[in-house]
């Protein structure tokens, strides 16, 4: 078992993905919360809230289950619940720019909304998770980013996740709030990658 | 079921049910600084040591301590005492409840990052909730703790 604290303070991860594991998990609770709650807890459980679930999937991970065999984090998020077994979580090591951001009321509570953006060979995932369902990723499929990310294609980009993503309403806030949070946080992920 | 670890330095056996939590397990050994707040694993006021990692009790099965070496404040009374001192001189004591958890998380924090920024100071007790202060007299607690400590070690 991997606690989220091991996934906060592992090097190796950390280096290759800007920090973005340590990023999705600071604002958990507490260190000693996250020294007990698991990677395997958090992913499998698919919670709509779920941090962990948003950053495996924009970096494209795939999960290994013991019936089921490998699947991709972005299908087992969409999968019903079966009764199997999570063995491990496999991080893709390739080149990629990550970076994570997440929206919320107080600093540890659950996210009101949460936004992870890596940018590889295979082009740009973005992820948003505590819509409030389970996350989802979209992708450049309008080439709004193909010549490149600016402040301009930043904030087109912003506003295609807007317009594109479902949200909806809970107790920390509503669908047309994180729909606008959904925008905003994409675009600043991006400025970020490209200001690095 | 009966499991073995060791509590405070000393190995003790204990007679568990399956769903015993630590919390309840320390405190039944007269571990009474292990405080039980919210029961949800979200305030801290119940932080003990599994291995000098800081854990929420009330979030461990006792079973999951077994073979483990666990650590409440009674196990940390010299060092314990002098920071709290520290927390005191600032006003941080009020009601006292939060006090134990904060100082066993607080003690952790200086085993892994002996000289903290006030940012990391603040991420690392995040999960520590008082409710009778703004959190701005512990901070000074431990700045100043942190300040006598390198202070002494540069006379040394």
């Amino acid at each position: 078992m991997v606690t989220l604290r091991q996934l906060e303070r592992h090097a190796g991860l950390n280096e290759l993905t800007q920090a973005a594991a340590a990023e999705c998990v600071k604002s958990i609770v507490g260190v000693q919360f996250r020294n007990l709650a698991t990677v395997g807890g958090s992913v499998y459980g698919r919670f709509g809230f779920s941090d962990v679930l948003t950053f495996f999937m924009a970096v494209n991970a795939q999960v290994e289950l013991y019936h089921r065999g490998l699947v991709s984090v972005e299908e087992f998020a969409q999968l019903p619940d079966e009764r199997d077994i999570l063995v491990r979580v496999i991080v893709p090591r390739r080149p990629q720019q990550v970076a994570y951001l997440s929206r919320r009321n107080t600093r540890t509570d659950f996210p009101v909304l949460a936004c992870c953006i890596a940018q590889s060979g295979e082009g740009v995932r973005c992820c948003i998770g505590a819509r409030p369902g389970r996350a989802v990723c979209l992708t450049d499929e309008k080439d709004i980013l193909s010549g490149g990310v600016t402040p301009e294609t930043a904030k087109a980009f912003g506003d295609y996740v807007s317009q594109t993503v479902k949200t909806g309403d809970n107790l920390r806030a509503s669908g047309e709030y994180r729909r606008r949070i959904a925008g905003v946080l994409a675009r600043r992920a991006l400025i970020q990658l490209a200001e690095r | 079921m009966r499991i073995e670890l060791n509590l405070n330095g000393k190995p003790l056996q204990a007679e568990i049910q399956p769903d015993t939590l630590l919390i309840d397990l320390v405190r039944k050994q007269g571990c009474y600084s292990v405080k039980r707040g919210c029961e949800t694993s979200n305030c801290g006021a119940c932080t003990v040591w599994m291995d000098e990692q800081p854990v929420l009790s009330c979030g461990v099965l006792a079973a999951r301590a077994a073979g483990h070496r666990v650590v409440t404040l009674e196990g940390m009374q010299g060092e314990a005492e002098e920071f709290a001192k520290f927390l005191a001189a600032q006003g941080a004591d009020q009601c006292g409840f939060c006090n134990p958890g904060y100082v066993m998380n607080a003690m952790a924090l200086f085993r892994e990052n002996a000289d903290p920024t006030e940012e990391e100071i603040r991420a690392y007790l995040a999960g520590n909730l008082c409710r009778c202060s703004g959190y701005e007299s512990q901070i000074r607690g431990i700045q100043a703790y942190l300040a006598y400590k390198q202070g002494k070690g540069a006379a040394q």
